[in-house]
């Protein structure tokens, strides 16, 4: 994967986010293009999940600049991102355990006809959207408690593509799976990719991230740390930056004295 | 009744090989999946599996209606006549549709303790007011004050956070001393000549034609809709149910309406209360299963933090539901007033509340919220009036005993519910 848009569908430049007296976020920079999966990674506490929220409209931010296919945009709201096109599949999947599939595909979003819910059209679609994923479930009718964590968490992927986002935020996805779901998952990730969806992954496990990602934004205590095409990085320089091995008082001290010594 | 398409669609039986087929593939199924066959067998094998994963839904309710039926049948002799169903469904009318709200609340997974009081505010409303104006604006009068009630105990639940079960047994004391209250120096105010309410349950469609004709329109609605249902299925290539399902059904639907029908004209014909109670349940369960606003309320009842994200406004959805069962509380108030021939100071008292709760949780609603139907309200205030009518029947009305069995019958259904609560989940469908 490597021909991409020359606009990106989603540009973080410079944004701030403060909560209280701590700084989560400052001067974080992103891009996103279509077709294009950009893993986040960092340690607990590098602001990966508040990035993700400004993004989501759960906190609006401080200061710098939300573009939206290379035009400034406002994201106040949960709904101002959705109305952008910005899907979010959150760890917790938030599923209703006591409606069948379909249901909780289309919750929110059920399509109607004369006031009245089109179960037939609901459910062609939920079979035709979750065949386009190769998702196998047993069957769209059944309550989502009978699925497996790992049937749920695709049943929790394609609900955020019935609104025919252009981004899609995975928080976590593959967490609590086992081998085989964590395959499907990522098989699923690289479908949406083939669509010409922009995919942020969240991610603590190296190797999802360098199986399924091409670009890898590191966080480090709210700020860039660095932005790496996996193709051409190593685990461990991405482990490096994530826990700033190459940014400690020694390397800042040689960086001064180098810059003195011009 | 109409246990509509979800549960027991088919799906063709070809359609189970190759399940390693590539995307694109609509109708491959894992291998490991219960696939129903086709024809009768299949309906037996479904029917086996459904019970020992434990999704039994109304099973219990039915059969403990027919053990009623014949346990009363042999002890008095004279059980099953036209006479007792009139007298049933007389009776079962009010509580029943009080039973319709809290199937409302209970989808939630909350409870409404305070119905009974709100019924027999309702009805003292009714009444004192009817004195000085017409009596449709009394009527109105007393059912708004049941939405007003319930729009109280859904802002206090939803918007300070009380718990619905703290905030409606305060309205359970509350409003029965509002009642007496307004009721005054009174302890009883008998209905008016001419009142509407005195029709609820005595106005009779003396015409053989009506309790038939009603039956027939049900019946013919009932397979035109599952028909069109199944067509417009079979046009979008989904699993749809078979011709000899849709015959079977409607032909069982069918005998138990006509006998019904027939039983009617029997005694005095088709009773308005009938009548209106079956509209009240036709419309909710209308409500609930095809409109979104139901959709949302199965959502809260199933997890609020996904209905929330869902983007569905939690706190009105909770307000809207208490107000529902507050009016339909009211207007059950009406009819206990209509069947006692007025308005005192103890309407809705004494066991009427725990009736209706225990109505709607007998008929197969969860009390753990998110599974229910409407539907539930009527077979379970048909299993509670069954048994008052017996035991009067066998001269053992005394309060005692009545409150004992129907004490137990409760117990029985929660048992039920727990159980197959916990069976569904060790067979991973819950």
């Amino acid at each position: 994967m490597v021909h991409v848009s020359q606009t990106p569908v989603l540009a973080l430049r410079g944004v701030f986010k403060r909560f209280g007296a701590v700084q989560v976020l400052s001067g974080v920079d992103l891009e996103v293009h279509a077709g294009e999966v950009v893993a986040l990674v960092g340690d607990n506490g590098a602001g990966k999940s508040t990035l993700v929220k400004t993004i989501a409209g759960v906190h609006p931010i401080d200061e710098g600049v939300i573009e939206w296919e290379g035009t400034k945009v406002d994201i106040n709201r949960p709904h101002d991102a959705q109305n952008l096109g910005v899907a979010t599949v959150y760890q917790d999947l938030a599923l209703c355990d006591n409606l069948d599939v379909v249901a909780n595909l289309f919750l929110g979003r059920e399509i109607k006809k004369g006031g009245v819910l089109d179960e037939v059209a609901m459910e062609k679609r939920a079979q035709d959207l979750l065949s386009t994923l190769s998702i196998r479930i047993p069957s769209v009718r059944i309550p989502v408690a009978a699925l497996s964590g790992g049937q749920r968490q695709v049943v929790a992927i394609a609900r955020a593509l019935v609104g025919n986002p252009k981004i899609v935020i995975l928080d976590e996805p593959t967490a609590a799976l086992g081998v085989e779901q964590t395959a499907q998952v990522l098989d699923l990730v690289e479908r949406l990719r083939e669509q010409n969806l922009g995919v942020i992954l969240i991610s603590h496990n190296m190797a999802d991230v360098k199986a399924v990602a091409d670009k890898v934004a590191v966080l480090r205590l709210g700020h860039n740390n660095g932005i790496f095409p996996v193709a051409t990085t190593s685990h461990e320089e991405i482990i490096a930056a994530i826990t700033g091995a190459t940014d400690n008082a020694v390397t800042r001290r040689k960086s001064r004295s180098a810059e003195a010594s011009k | 009744m109409s246990n509509t398409n979800e549960a027991s669609a088919t799906v063709p039986a070809q359609a189970t090989e190759a399940p390693a087929a590539a995307a694109g593939a609509v109708k491959v199924v894992d291998p490991r999946l219960l696939v129903r066959e086709q024809g009768f067998k299949g309906y037996w094998t479904e029917f086996k599996r459904k019970v020992r994963s434990g999704e039994i839904g109304s099973l219990p309710v039915v059969v403990g209606l027919i053990i009623i039926g014949i346990v009363f049948q042999l002890e008095t002799g004279n059980f099953l006549t036209s006479y007792n169903l009139d007298q049933i469904t007389l009776y079962a009318a009010g509580p029943g549709i009080m039973a319709v709200g809290i199937v409302f609340v209970l989808l939630l997974g909350e409870i409404d303790l305070a119905v009974g009081s709100v019924a027999g505010l309702a009805g003292a409303m009714w009444a004192v007011v009817g004195t000085d104006i017409p009596d449709s604006l009394a009527i109105i009068v007393g059912i708004l004050s049941g939405t007003v009630i319930g729009a109280f105990h859904g802002i206090v639940f939803a918007k300070i956070g009380v718990p619905a079960f703290v905030v409606t047994l305060a309205g359970f004391l509350g409003w029965a001393g509002l009642q007496t209250w307004v009721m005054g120096d009174k302890s009883t105010i008998t209905t008016p000549l001419g009142s509407f309410v005195r029709d609820l349950t005595s106005y009779y469609f003396a015409d053989v034609a009506a309790a038939y004709g009603l039956a027939v329109f049900v019946i013919v609605a009932f397979y035109l809709a599952q028909l069109r249902d199944s067509r417009r299925r079979k046009a979008a290539e989904l699993p749809h149910r078979p011709q000899s399902e849709i015959i079977l059904r409607t032909a069982l639907l069918a005998v138990l309406c006509l006998l019904a029908a027939y039983a009617f004209n029997q005694e005095q014909g088709l009773p308005l209360s009938l009548v209106i109670f079956l509209a009240i349940l036709v419309i909710t369960d209308f409500v609930l299963r095809r409109t979104t606003y139901g959709r949302q309320i199965f959502a809260v009842g199933g997890g609020i933090e996904a209905a929330r994200r869902a983007g569905i406004n939690v706190s009105w959805i909770r307000i809207s539901v208490f107000m529902i069962s507050g009016t339909l509380g009211a207007v059950g108030g009406l009819f206990l007033a209509s069947a006692t021939g007025g308005a005192d100071r103890s309407l809705g008292g004494g066991n009427q509340l725990m009736m209706c709760i225990a109505a709607a949780v007998i008929g197969g609603t969860s009390l753990f919220g998110g599974r229910g139907k409407v539907w539930s309200a009527l077979l379970g205030i048909l299993v509670i009036q069954s048994i008052v009518q017996g035991l009067n029947q066998m001269n053992l009305s005394s309060n005692a005993i009545q409150y004992m069995i129907t004490g137990g019958v409760l117990l029985i259904a929660v048992i039920i519910d727990s159980v197959s609560r916990k069976t569904q989940k060790t067979a991973g469908r819950a």
